[in-house]
């Protein structure tokens, strides 16, 4: 138990330092995709204008193709949410002011505010949702590279196929950056998930299954990991951290690897 | 007769003793549903202590106030004490209290059943407060995923806890099910059709009807889970055929439904009291008779979007995505309903509408982050993160305590003959509002910020520190604003002004009422013609008081209330209601001996406790019917109807419809998990299938046969008035379903392998016992019958304990041979002499 504690704290420190860091050197170039992507440079000046939304394991701060799609996501979805409840409160506040019955149009309000106004609403955000999810699952893309989490109270364990046999990280996940790789995600006994905010969404880990996610770091760096579903005593140490190396250096750790 | 001497007699009949005697007999149901009100608001106080020790704890990174072991103990309690031991509880007793007094009825269908549920509820309770005190409550999360929740993860009494005590307690609310469902639908003023009842009862008979078939699931799941941590079988394990995943399915199989039934009560208390405080009926009744009944529908269809993470096919998630996303459109179709009737009214800015306004404003953002979490995608991102937290409280504390809040204090006249203090209500509703706000608006970017549910502490330097601090600063406001709300209600109770009989001048029938409350409700009940019967000022009230309605009148001493034809509001019948009674008590003890043996593994005491069950529930029924014909009774008003043991569609037979509902929901969810398992676990096919016995299904299927056929003869011959034959009849049918009882465990015994070996084991042996279990009931009953004839209480006229027996014997026939079948025909290959 203490052992796990220990190790936990470890990488939260990691993510601490790592936070520094990261802001130089992811700093520029994520200005330079966001004037490739329209849509993500909406994301960034989300991100830019709320300051305090830059965190090591912050779905606002993303640094990869999924995260930043659900950040747009998440923003639309907002901007919709924030419409539809200034139009509804709104209604409610003006009618504190009537000061005397007089007859309203039932139509308008039931068929026009209670079917029309969500349905359209509900279709355009669900159909962005599904088309955005199917493209985030990816289920034809099979990626080169393809490594094994396995949950197991309260620690990750990493293993990709080398060259040269497997390679097993305890709490850390290697992965080239700039490519897309797959994580097949697995647990040992409870359910855990695995999460790494910056980069995707979350994929539990259950036993007898084995989930799949793909994830996609943009450049290079450490990006903070966690265990998300609740899995006892140590649920809140069982974080991982992911590093996402540039070529040269992972041509390096395959060699390595290879040795 | 005068009123003086009409309330007199009547409250000779309806009272209860004086002392302890009357507190452990009373089944009166103004007096249950305020216990049950109270008992729940003890129980939010006790949760929100605990949620105050999680905020106190996640104010500061890195705090020691408390290690993992006690957080998890807090936030599962503190869940599961919000969930199962305040909102449902609450809201059924609001229920209890308030529906037949808006449906001008004396009591509820099933007096009795309203205590045994309330005695079940506080025993449940002691055993969950009493595990918190010795500090063995349960860890796991209120939803008790496996395998953490499995015996080799979590050994301790904790899990059992959970699962047997919220078991005991979730008995209490399917009693409150079938016992609302069936008062709305039968005991109700004659000439309320069901287009003239009050809008409340419209959403307690869905909510009703809801729980009738939401909570089978999960008593279902808990028993599984159960058997498998007490005796191995592997349910949940993939080691050995089981799945985890099935948990899952099966919790949230009632865990959505479980937030509409705790969400739609709330909107009922809006659309009653919105419409009073803008001085204007309420526009669209038809349009939210319908969305509700849809809303009731389709929240079955939701509960993989708890599931989102878990690995399910993108096309299935797509699905359930859609179906989330659809299921606001009723909820939209009521609030613009309600914004309607405030446009066409003057809307007073009472203390109810306030909490009316603080409902609007917090409902309506919990449900628009509930639609984004309908996306996929971002679900993805934010499941099990705060931002769920954030989702989930905006959603029950908008949309349960804050109509509920409003029901209060709209009530509160109704409920203690006073007023509460403008100034004080106005300030705790302030401090609440804020409070709630400051706590849980932050708390959506706490978790986009990506911190997780459920951890005990977190590290500095995630950019959570400023939001976990202005959460619990927030919190604690709050709990200043819920104390001076107590406070106000507190010092309303002791000293507050008078009320007039009807201070919002509602047009409801429960406003009608004198004051204080009599045991009876009304002294004579009226006759309903319009949607709004009250509209007459105070001249029905002093008539109904005269003893001018319906059954104004001492008729032999007897508890008689009117019965209803379901739709029309006909009258049809009249009522006779069972007195005080031990009975309710004893069972439950009786029950909760059945649980705690369980739980402390006494397990030979189980089946006692079950036996002292089964012989207090034959007394229980015995206690009803009569045993004279009586023909039409004079029911006032000039009208005449029978009592309802002669009726035709007695308040008892929908009864009986209704928890075999549940019942067959309870199959119907264990044979979905069969399914599952076969379709989904790892390990399947399992190595040893079953080899069932040709001799021994033959033989189930013959008494099964006998047993129809004799009952058939039986009911035919009972309604012919010749009693040896049918006593034979009944007899026999007892006999024959004896012998397929026994023929039903040797087939089990011939030819299924070990339940602890593999899921297929597991299941086909709780399929089995299904069967035993209900045939054994059916026995008894059938037995009962017999019993019944021959003390005469069956007669050509009085049909309705035949009928009764008839749809259990049927339900369990028709059971025994699905089970049968579902263990039988996946193996057909290897069947055997
Ligand atoms: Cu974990």
């Amino acid at each position: 138990m203490s052992g796990d504690g220990d190790a936990g704290v470890g990488v939260a420190e990691d993510l601490l330092g790592m936070k520094r860091v990261e802001i130089r050197i992811a700093g520029p170039r994520l200005l330079a995709a966001a004037h490739r992507l329209a849509p993500a440079a909406i994301a960034a000046g989300l991100a830019a204008g709320l300051g305090g939304c830059a965190g090591p394991l912050s779905t606002l701060d993303p640094a990869g193709p999924a995260a930043r799609s659900i950040s747009v996501l998440m923003l639309v979805l907002l901007v919709l949410a924030a419409l539809s409840f200034v139009v509804i409160f709104g209604l409610f506040l003006l009618a504190l002011r009537r000061r005397r019955s007089r007859a309203v149009s039932q139509r308008l309000f039931l068929v026009g505010g209670g079917l029309v106004f969500p349905l359209v609403l509900l279709s355009v955000a669900t159909i962005y949702g599904v088309v955005l999810g199917e493209r985030i699952i990816g289920a034809r893309e099979r990626p080169a590279l393809s490594i094994e989490a396995r949950a197991e109270r309260w620690h990750w364990q990493f293993t990709r196929e080398g060259q040269g046999g497997s390679v097993t990280r305890r709490d850390i996940l290697d992965v080239p950056a700039g490519r897309t790789v797959e994580i097949v995600v697995t647990s040992a006994d409870v359910i855990h998930s695995f999460w790494v905010p910056r980069l995707a969404g979350k994929i539990d880990a259950i036993p007898g299954m084995r989930n799949r996610i793909l994830i996609r770091a943009d450049v290079p760096g450490r990006y903070g990991g966690v265990c998300a579903e609740f899995c006892g005593t140590g649920h809140a140490e069982m974080g991982f951290t992911l590093v996402a190396h540039d070529p040269e250096a992972w041509a390096d750790l395959e060699r390595g690897a290879a040795r | 007769m005068t009123a003086l001497k009409l309330h007199n007699a009547l409250e000779t009949i309806w009272g209860r003793p004086r002392g302890w005697r009357g507190v452990l007999t009373n089944v009166n149901h103004s007096d249950l549903g305020l216990r049950f009100m109270i008992a729940a608001s003890v129980y939010f106080a006790i949760g929100g202590v605990l949620a105050m020790l999680i905020r106190a704890q996640l104010s500061t990174p890195r705090a020691a106030f408390v290690g993992p072991e006690i957080y998890n103990q807090l936030f599962t309690m503190h869940g599961s004490l919000m969930m199962f031991m305040f909102a449902i509880p609450f809201f059924e007793g609001l229920a209890m209290y308030m529906l037949p007094k808006l449906l001008g009825s004396r009591d509820l269908a099933f007096p009795r059943l309203s205590a045994f549920g309330w005695w079940c509820y506080l025993f449940g309770g002691f055993i969950l407060l009493g595990a918190m005190a010795l500090g063995l409550a349960p860890d796991g999360g209120w939803f008790m995923y496996t395998p953490l929740a499995s015996k080799t993860y979590t050994p301790g009494i904790n899990a059992d806890v959970w699962l047997l005590g919220i078991t005991f307690v979730e008995i209490s609310a399917v009693c409150a099910a079938i016992e609302l469902t069936v008062s709305v639908l039968k005991l109700r003023a004659p000439g309320m059709s069901l287009m003239r009842m009050p809008i409340f009862a419209w959403y307690i008979l869905v909510t009703a009807g809801m729980m009738v078939v939401g909570f089978p699931p999960l008593i279902l799941a808990s028993t599984l889970l159960e058997i498998e941590r007490a005796f191995g079988w592997p349910f949940f394990d993939p080691e050995r055929g089981g799945h985890p995943l099935l948990w899952q399915h099966l919790f949230w199989l009632f865990g959505h439904p479980e937030v509409y039934i705790i969400f739609l009560p709330a909107a009922g208390i809006v659309s009653t009291v919105l419409p009073v405080m803008v001085r204007h009926s309420l526009i669209g009744y038809g349009w939210i008779v319908g969305s509700i009944l849809v809303l009731g529908f389709f929240s079955f269809g939701l509960w993989v979007h708890h599931m989102f993470a878990t690995g399910i096919p993108h096309l299935a998630l797509a699905f359930f995505s859609a179906a989330s996303a659809l299921v606001a459109v009723p909820t939209v179709v009521q609030i613009f309903g309600w914004l309607a009737t405030m446009w066409a009214g003057r809307p007073m800015l009472w203390l109810p509408m306030l909490y009316i306004g603080g409902f609007f404003f917090i409902f309506l953002l919990g449900g628009l982050t509930g639609v984004m979490l309908a996306m996929v995608p971002l679900n993805w991102q934010v499941h099990d993160t705060a931002f769920v937290t954030a989702h989930l409280h905006y959603v029950l504390i908008g949309g349960f305590m804050f109509p509920m809040m409003a029901g209060i204090y709209y009530w509160l006249p109704r409920l203690t003959g006073r007023r509460s203090h403008p100034l004080l209500g106005r300030l705790g509703f302030w401090l609440v509002f804020a409070g709630f706000n400051v706590t849980f608006l932050v708390m959506h970017l706490t978790g986009l910020l990506g911190m997780p549910r459920r951890v005990y502490t977190y590290q500095p330097g995630l950019g959570w520190d400023w939001p976990n601090l202005v959460s619990s600063m927030g919190s604690f406001v709050m709990a200043i604003g819920f104390a001076v709300v107590v406070i106000d209600l507190g010092l309303a109770v002791l000293f507050g002004r008078r009320s007039s009989r009807n201070p919002w001048r509602a047009a409801t029938l429960e406003w009608a009422l004198p004051m204080p409350v009599p045991s009876y409700n009304l002294a004579s009940l009226p006759h309903v013609e319009t949607r709004e019967p009250l509209d007459r000022g105070h001249a029905l009230a002093r008539s109904l008081a005269a003893g001018e309605g319906y059954l104004g009148r001492d008729r032999e001493g007897l508890r008689e209330t009117t019965g209803v034809e379901m739709v029309s509001g006909r009258l049809t019948e009249v009522v006779v209601l069972p007195g005080n009674s031990w009975l309710p008590i004893a069972t439950a003890a009786a029950t909760g001996c059945f649980f705690l043996a369980l739980l402390v593994g006494l397990y030979w005491l189980a089946p006692v406790a079950l036996v002292v069950v089964a012989a207090l529930a034959w007394r229980w029924a015995a206690a009803l019917g009569s045993d004279t014909d009586r023909g039409p009774l004079d029911a006032g008003r000039g009208a005449v109807a029978p009592p309802h043991h002669e009726a035709e569609e007695a308040p008892g037979w929908w009864g009986s419809v209704f928890t075999l509902t549940a019942d067959a929901t309870f199959l119907m969810s264990l044979l979905f998990g069969y399914a599952f398992l076969a379709t989904v676990a790892p390990g399947w096919p399992p190595p040893e299938m079953a080899r069932p016995s040709f001799a021994a299904a033959g033989i189930v299927l013959l008494a099964v046969l006998a047993a129809f056929l004799a009952e058939r003869e039986g009911l035919a011959a009972s309604r012919a008035a010749a009693t040896a034959r049918a006593r034979a009849g009944y007899g026999l049918a007892a006999t024959a379903l004896g012998a397929a009882v026994l023929a039903l465990l040797a087939f089990g015994w011939l030819g299924l392998p070990a339940p602890s070996g593999h899921a297929y084991g597991a299941v086909v042996w709780v399929l089995l016992g299904y069967g035993v279990v209900h045939g054994s009931i059916a026995m008894l009953m059938l037995a009962f019958v017999r019993h019944r004839l021959a003390a005469g209480y069956v007669s050509p006229a009085r049909m309705l304990e035949p009928r009764v027996v008839r749809l259990w014997l049927r339900y369990t026939l028709a059971a025994m041979l699905l089970v049968l079948a579902a263990i039988g025909l996946p193996g057909a290959a290897s069947w055997r002499w």
